[in-house]
């Protein structure tokens, strides 16, 4: 089995934005609809406070609460864990958008373009009606990823089998992978450091990693060398 | 401890959902007593139509919010695991059973009609509930102050449809508004204490002034006035009306705040702080 995880490393996110601009070109997303975000979160107590960059969107939970409510089976979740939003399908109720604790979906009624009324090349081509009062998210690229992988290229390490965030990263702050590999780039990223899940105690299993610091290996010690 | 951007209101659901539980909750509830309080037969057809006309205003809000309202239909598509869904099956068994028995003033099909009128009710405590996107709905005790809220409304607007009506108080609406009153009240302690920690500043500031008026105004003051009604004769229906009238505004506010004035999300959190550099 496979199930695709992205991975965020805290440690390196500068807050560049480039992976939201890379978001908003691979999929045209309109003004204000931001499938993949980046918080600027200040965090401690004075005087230990730090800024820190949270890349957030769609966590592709394992248990997804907002395919269990939606009424129409619009939501869905692919076997490789991806959850996915048949537009075809979809009523614009919104219930999945309040089922998501990680604020993740939007619902835009009209068009709307980044510059006026007329779309810029990338909007035009990219313009699907079908997206309009609908709920839409991030889709962890899965076009791509699809198309990559029946080209022969392995998703997160080869770019055109990557999502468009991740190829955009400029810190290598985010990574792709198959965590169901414990030979992938992210089960490494994982079993190498410690990280958590945002809002792990509600049950949704997400499918987005943070890493904070190094895994403690025994002998050795946090941020130096090993004895 | 993060200080991240704060949790925010949802905006994905306004008044018009809002109303659909506001309406529903009332006309199920008013179907509910309907259903038991003996009736001319004219008049139990009169509430039968009442409360469905008051559940089809409820649906017809909400169905004003979807953005794709031609594929409203596509509501029924899942009932293994949408609530939604299950409303809407519900809804339909609702009317179904309502109108039948309006038309043929059937009293079995009313009882029938008046515990799908519960499964309705049940099944919007559990769409808030699954929304665990916002902690004052996710709450699991909320399906029974969304309950108890229902039937205090259905009690207070069937007083004042009695009293419209020239009937003199029914004794069983009355003791099934002390009832549900009470139990509406007590839920609210329960909701709000267990939900407390979870409820961001404004959340709780919202939910103040109307948790406050479950007691006070949804609670106290009814209880008073039926008692005054009781005892003081030329007052019976004036206490029966007011009575009603607070039980029923009490909900519909707290019902109104619930959706659109509390419903905050947990915004994001980190429970670790990234380790940048090295000794």
């Amino acid at each position: 089995m496979t199930r695709w995880v992205m991975i965020a490393d805290l440690r390196r996110c500068v807050g560049c934005q480039t992976c939201t601009a890379a978001c908003k070109h691979a999929n045209a997303t309109p003004p204000e609809v931001q499938w993949r975000r980046v918080l600027d979160m200040e965090v401690g107590q004075y005087p230990e406070v730090k800024r820190v960059f949270v890349p957030v969107g769609c966590m592709h939970c394992a248990d997804p609460p907002c395919m269990h409510v939606c009424p129409s089976t619009a939501t869905r979740q692919r076997a490789d864990g991806i959850v996915t939003i048949d537009y075809d399908l979809c009523i614009g109720c919104s219930y999945c958008a309040v089922a998501c604790p990680y604020q993740a979906r939007y619902k835009t009624d009209t068009a709307s373009f980044a510059y006026g009324d007329a779309p810029m090349e990338n909007e035009a081509a990219m313009f699907d009606p079908k997206r309009l009062a609908v709920a839409t998210k991030c889709t962890f690229c899965s076009d791509r990823v699809d198309a990559g992988l029946a080209r022969g290229f392995k998703p997160g390490v080869d770019p055109e089998a990557t999502p468009a965030c991740v190829n955009s990263c400029i810190a290598s702050a985010l990574h792709f992978g198959d965590k169901e590999d414990p030979r992938s780039n992210v089960s490494k990223l994982l079993d190498e450091n410690e990280h958590f899940r945002m809002h792990e105690e509600l049950g949704t299993d997400p499918g987005f990693y943070y890493l904070w610091d190094k895994t403690v290996k025994e002998g050795y010690e946090r941020g130096g060398e090993g004895k | 401890m993060s200080y991240g951007p704060r949790p925010w209101m949802q905006l994905h659901w306004d008044v018009r959902a809002a109303l659909n539980f506001i309406f529903g909750g009332t006309g199920c509830g008013f179907i509910l007593f309907s259903a038991f309080v003996p009736l001319s037969p004219r008049l139990a057809q009169v509430a039968l139509l009442l409360g469905l006309a008051l559940v089809a205003a409820g649906l017809t809000a909400v169905w004003m919010e979807i953005g794709r309202k031609l594929r409203a239909v596509h509501v029924f598509f899942n009932p293994m695991t949408s609530w939604m869904t299950r409303e809407s099956f519900v809804a339909v068994l609702l009317f179904a059973s309502g109108l039948a028995a309006a038309w043929s003033g059937s009293a079995r099909l009313a009882v029938v009609t008046a515990l799908v009128a519960v499964g309705f009710i049940y099944c919007q405590g559990r769409i808030l509930r699954a929304s665990k996107g916002i902690p004052a709905w996710r709450e699991p005790t909320i399906t029974w102050l969304v309950f108890w809220t229902a039937l205090a409304e259905g009690a207070g607007l069937f007083l004042i449809f009695s009293a419209l009506a020239g009937m003199s108080m029914p004794a069983a609406v009355a003791g099934g508004l002390a009832l549900a009153v009470v139990a509406r009240a007590l839920a609210w302690s329960v909701y709000r204490r267990r939900v407390d920690a979870a409820l961001v500043p404004k959340a709780r500031a919202a939910f103040e002034p109307a948790g406050k008026q479950l007691y006070q105004l949804g609670a106290i003051v009814p209880l008073a006035l039926m008692l005054t009604g009781g005892v003081i004769e030329s007052f019976t229906t004036a206490a029966a009306v007011l009575a009603g009238i607070a039980a029923l505004a009490t909900g519909w506010r707290f019902k109104f705040v619930l959706v659109t004035r509390a419903a905050y999300n947990q915004g994001f959190a980190l429970p670790r702080v990234p380790v940048r550099g090295g000794k």
